[in-house]
C-alpha cells in the first residue's frame, strides 16, 4: 500500500521534470532576447514605445475602406490595413468557397469532359506556387489591359483598364428602410422554416421552403421601395481627360488591379485545395447512405440535402478551415503588388517611416494571429454545429 | 493549428530578436566596426538594387556608382584595397533594418538625410554626396509640361517608405490636386507600373529619375517636369554609437570631395606629395598624423584619391559620361558655384 503510493507519487514527479525543466528553458531564451534587445536598443539610442501610433502618419494609401488621408494617425494607417486585409480575405474566401464546391462537385461528375476540366484545373494552379499566380495576374495579365481611352467597354456601364475595373456606384435613398425590410425578411424566413420542420416532423407534409423564402425575399423589399420611397440610382463611371494623353474615369467605384489580381489569385489557389475537401468529403460518405435514403423514398435533391451533405460537411469543414486560415495568412503576399494591406501600409511603410521595427512587426504578428484564432474560433463551432449528434 | 501559428509566432520572435542583435557598438576610442571589418577583410556596404551612376551592377556583377565611390574609398582607407568590399542590394523598406542589425557597416544607397532618420532610429548620416531634390517623370505624349498641369485623378507611382512618397502628399495638398497615390516596395516595380501605363506620373529625386529613364522601353518617350519640390540631401548613413568608424566614413566621404577642391586626383595624388602647399600635403599623406586619429595609417587619404579617384572624376565616370546627369548643378564645389562644402581635414 505505501509502497504503492511512493511509485504513483514518483511517476507524477517524473512527469513533471522534464515539463519544469523545459520551461525554464523556454523563459530563459525569452528573457534572454528581450534583455539583449534592450542592451542593443540602449547601445544604439533606440527608444522603444507605442507613442509614434498617435503621431501623424503624412502618407497616403492607395485604397481605403475608411475616411483616411495622411492627416490621420499611424493607428488608422493600421486600421486602414486591416480593413483591406479583411476585405481581400473575406472577397477571396467567398469566391474561393463557391468555386471549390462547383470544381469539387465537378470532379464527380459523369461527364468526362467536366470531370477532366475538373481535374486539370486543380492539378494546375494548385502546384503552381502562389506568388507566381500573383505575379501572373498583375503582371502579365492586368497590366496588358488598355489605358482608360481605349478601355474594354462593358455595355457603357463598367470599363476594365490598366487602372482598374471601373463599376457604377450604388446611391441609395432610404437606406435603412431597405435594411429594415430585409431583417424582416430574414426573420419572416427563420419562421418558415420552423414552421416547415413542425410540419414535417408532425404530419409528414413538404413545405416548399425555397420558393416560399425566395418569395418572401423578393415582397418586403418591393414593398419597401414602393411605400417608403427607397430608391437605388447608379453613378456610373464617366471617362474624363487630365491631359492629351492621360485619361482616367470619374465617379463610380474604381476596383484597383493589384486588388483584383490578388483577390483572383488567392481564390483560384485556394479553390483548388476546397476543391478536393469536397471531393473527399462527398466520397467519404458510404454509397449504403444514399441507397438506403433512397429506398425509404426520398428523392435526389432531398438525399443530397438530407442525407450526403451533413455527412459530408464533418468530412469537408475541419481541413477547409485550414483553407480559410491559409487564404488569410496568403494575403499577406498583397506586399509584392502593392496592395495596401496590412503588411504593406504598416509592416511595410509606417515600419519605414517610424523605423520602429520591432513595436510594429510585435502588433502585425498579434493581429495575424488574432485573425486566425478569430477564423478558426468560429469555424470550430459551425464544426461542431453540423457535427452529427450521437443519440 | 493555432498551436502551429503559435510555433511561427515564436520563431518570429526570435528571428527578429537576433536579428536586433548583432554587434554592440563601443562608444570608446576603439571603434569594434572597424576591427571586424579588418578581421573580414572587406566592407559590408549596402547598396540600392539598382540606380544607374550611383549603385548599379554590370553583368558580371561589378558594381560601381558614386554611392559606390564612397564605400570603395573607405576601404582603400581601411583596408588598403578599394575593392574588398562586399556589397549588399537593398530595397528602401530593408536599407535601415540591414544597418542597424550590422548585415552592412555602411548604408551608402541615395538616403535623403533628415532629422528623424537621423535622430530616432539608431542611424547617423555622415554627410552629403549628392544634393538632389524630387521631381516628377511624365510621358512626352501627355503634353504635360509643368507640374501646374497636373489634374485631380492623376495617378502618381513611388516607392514606400521613403521621404519621396511623403513630400508628393504635400505636394498634390498644397496645389490642392485630388490625386491617386501608388506605392511599391522596389524601384523597379515602380518603373514596371510607369512604363505599362498604371500610373501617369513616376515621382522620386530628380537623380532617381534620369537614373530610371534608362532602363524604360523607350527612354525618348518621357520627360522630367523642370519644377524641384523639395530638398534631398542624399548621403552615406552609419549606425550610431560607434564614433570612431563613424568618424572613418565621414572622412573618407570628405577627403575624396576636397580633393577635387584642390585638384588632387588620381593620376597626380603621389606626385604631389612635395607640393607646396601644405593642405595639398595633408591629403596625400606627407603632413601631419591625420590618419592616426582613428587608428588608421597616413596614407590612407592618399589610398583613397589613388584608388578611387576624387568626387569631380567620380562625378564625371558615373554621371556625366553615362548622360544620366551631365549638369552639376548644386553638386559643383562652393568655390565654382555649386553648394558642395566641406569641412577642411586638417
Amino acid at each position: 500500500m505505501n509502497f504503492k503510493n511512493i511509485s504513483f507519487q514518483s511517476k507524477k514527479i517524473r512527469n513533471l521534470i522534464p515539463q519544469i525543466l523545459i520551461l525554464t528553458v523556454l523563459f530563459s531564451v525569452i528573457i534572454y532576447f528581450v534583455t539583449n534587445v534592450q542592451t542593443n536598443m540602449g547601445n544604439r539610442g533606440i527608444a522603444f514605445g507605442f507613442g509614434f501610433l498617435n503621431q501623424e502618419s503624412s502618407f497616403d494609401i492607395t485604397f481605403s475602406l475608411i475616411d483616411y488621408n495622411g492627416s490621420y494617425s499611424y493607428a488608422r494607417a493600421f486600421l486602414v490595413g486591416l480593413l483591406n486585409t479583411l476585405l481581400v480575405s473575406v472577397i477571396g474566401i467567398f469566391f474561393a468557397t463557391i468555386l471549390g464546391v462547383i470544381v469539387g462537385v465537378s470532379r464527380l461528375s459523369d461527364n468526362y469532359l467536366i470531370s477532366k476540366v475538373a481535374e486539370w484545373y486543380v492539378e494546375i494552379f494548385r502546384n503552381i506556387p502562389l506568388i507566381l499566380q500573383i505575379f501572373f495576374w498583375y503582371f502579365a495579365a492586368l497590366r496588358a489591359l488598355p489605358l482608360p481611352n481605349e478601355a474594354i467597354n462593358f455595355y457603357d456601364i463598367s470599363f476594365l483598364t490598366v487602372k482598374g475595373f471601373y463599376v457604377p456606384k450604388f446611391i441609395w435613398n432610404n437606406f435603412n428602410f431597405f435594411i429594415i425590410a430585409i431583417i424582416i425578411s430574414i426573420t419572416a424566413i427563420y419562421f418558415l422554416r420552423n414552421y416547415a420542420r413542425k410540419q414535417r416532423e408532425q404530419y409528414g407534409r413538404q413545405v416548399p421552403v425555397f420558393i416560399f423564402s425566395l418569395l418572401i425575399l423578393l415582397t418586403f423589399p418591393l414593398i419597401s421601395f414602393f411605400l417608403f420611397d427607397v430608391n437605388l440610382s447608379f453613378e456610373y463611371p464617366v471617362l474624363k481627360q487630365l491631359s492629351p494623353s492621360i485619361f482616367t474615369f470619374d465617379g463610380g467605384v474604381n476596383i484597383i488591379p493589384e486588388l483584383l489580381a490578388l483577390a483572383l489569385s488567392l481564390s483560384m489557389y485556394t479553390a483548388t485545395f476546397i476543391a478536393e475537401n469536397v471531393r473527399a468529403g462527398i466520397l467519404g460518405v458510404g454509397k449504403g447512405q444514399k441507397e438506403a435514403a433512397l429506398s425509404i423514398g426520398l428523392n435526389k435533391n432531398q438525399v443530397l440535402k438530407l442525407v450526403v451533405m451533413p455527412q459530408a460537411l464533418r468530412i469537408i469543414i475541419p481541413p477547409t478551415t485550414n483553407q480559410y486560415l491559409n487564404l488569410t495568412k496568403n494575403s499577406s503576399l498583397a506586399a509584392a503588388i502593392a496592395y495596401p494591406d496590412i503588411v504593406l501600409v504598416f509592416a511595410g511603410t509606417a515600419l519605414m517611416q517610424t523605423g520602429r521595427a520591432i513595436e510594429i512587426i510585435s502588433i502585425t504578428m498579434l493581429t495575424y494571429l488574432s485573425l486566425s484564432v478569430a477564423i478558426s474560433v468560429f469555424m470550430n463551432w459551425y464544426n461542431k454545429k453540423m457535427a452529427i449528434k450521437e443519440k | 493549428m493555432i498551436k502551429s501559428i503559435k510555433n511561427w509566432i515564436l520563431v518570429g520572435f526570435a528571428s527578429l530578436l537576433l536579428a536586433a542583435c548583432g554587434q554592440d557598438g563601443a562608444g570608446s576610442k576603439k571603434s569594434k566596426t572597424l576591427e571586424n571589418t579588418k578581421k573580414a577583410g572587406f566592407v559590408k556596404c549596402g547598396v540600392s538594387e539598382g540606380v544607374p551612376g550611383f549603385s548599379n551592377a554590370d553583368a558580371s556583377g561589378n558594381w560601381s556608382g558614386i554611392d559606390v565611390d564612397v564605400c570603395r574609398a573607405v576601404a582603400a582607407a581601411v583596408l588598403g584595397d578599394a575593392d574588398k568590399v562586399k556589397y549588399t542590394p537593398l530595397n528602401a523598406a530593408e536599407r535601415f533594418t540591414a544597418l542597424n542589425s550590422g548585415e552592412i557597416d555602411i548604408l551608402s544607397r541615395n538616403t535623403t538625410w533628415t532629422l528623424s532618420r537621423d535622430a530616432d532610429i539608431g542611424l547617423t548620416f555622415v554627410g552629403v554626396n549628392f544634393y538632389d531634390g524630387q521631381g516628377f517623370m511624365v510621358r512626352k505624349s501627355s503634353g504635360i509640361n509643368s507640374v501646374n498641369e497636373f489634374k485631380d485623378g492623376i495617378v502618381a507611382c513611388t516607392n514606400i517608405g521613403t521621404t519621396t512618397e511623403l513630400n508628393m502628399r504635400d505636394f498634390f495638398n498644397s496645389k490642392n490636386i485630388k490625386y491617386e497615390p501608388l506605392g511599391f516596395k522596389s524601384a523597379d516595380e515602380v518603373v514596371q507600373a510607369y512604363d505599362a501605363g498604371r500610373c501617369d506620373t513616376y515621382t522620386t529625386d530628380k537623380s532617381g529619375l534620369a537614373a530610371q529613364r534608362t532602363k524604360m522601353k523607350d527612354p525618348s518617350e518621357h520627360k522630367v517636369l523642370p519644377e524641384t519640390i523639395s530638398k534631398e540631401p542624399l548621403g552615406p548613413v552609419v549606425r550610431q554609437g560607434d564614433n570612431v568608424w563613424e568618424d572613418i566614413v565621414r572622412w573618407s566621404l570628405n577627403t575624396f570631395i576636397e580633393a577635387e577642391e584642390y585638384g588632387v586626383n588620381s593620376a597626380n595624388a603621389s606626385s604631389l606629395k612635395e607640393s607646396d602647399n601644405p593642405a595639398i600635403k595633408r591629403l596625400v599623406g606627407a603632413e601631419g598624423e591625420l590618419g592616426a586619429a582613428f587608428g588608421l595609417d597616413n596614407e590612407w587619404s592618399l589610398r583613397i584619391i589613388e584608388q578611387v579617384g576624387n568626387y569631380g572624376e567620380s562625378y564625371k565616370k558615373h554621371l556625366a559620361d553615362t548622360g544620366i546627369m551631365p549638369n552639376r548643378g548644386p553638386n559643383q564645389l562652393w568655390t565654382k558655384g555649386g553648394i558642395l562644402y566641406v569641412p577642411p581635414a586638417r
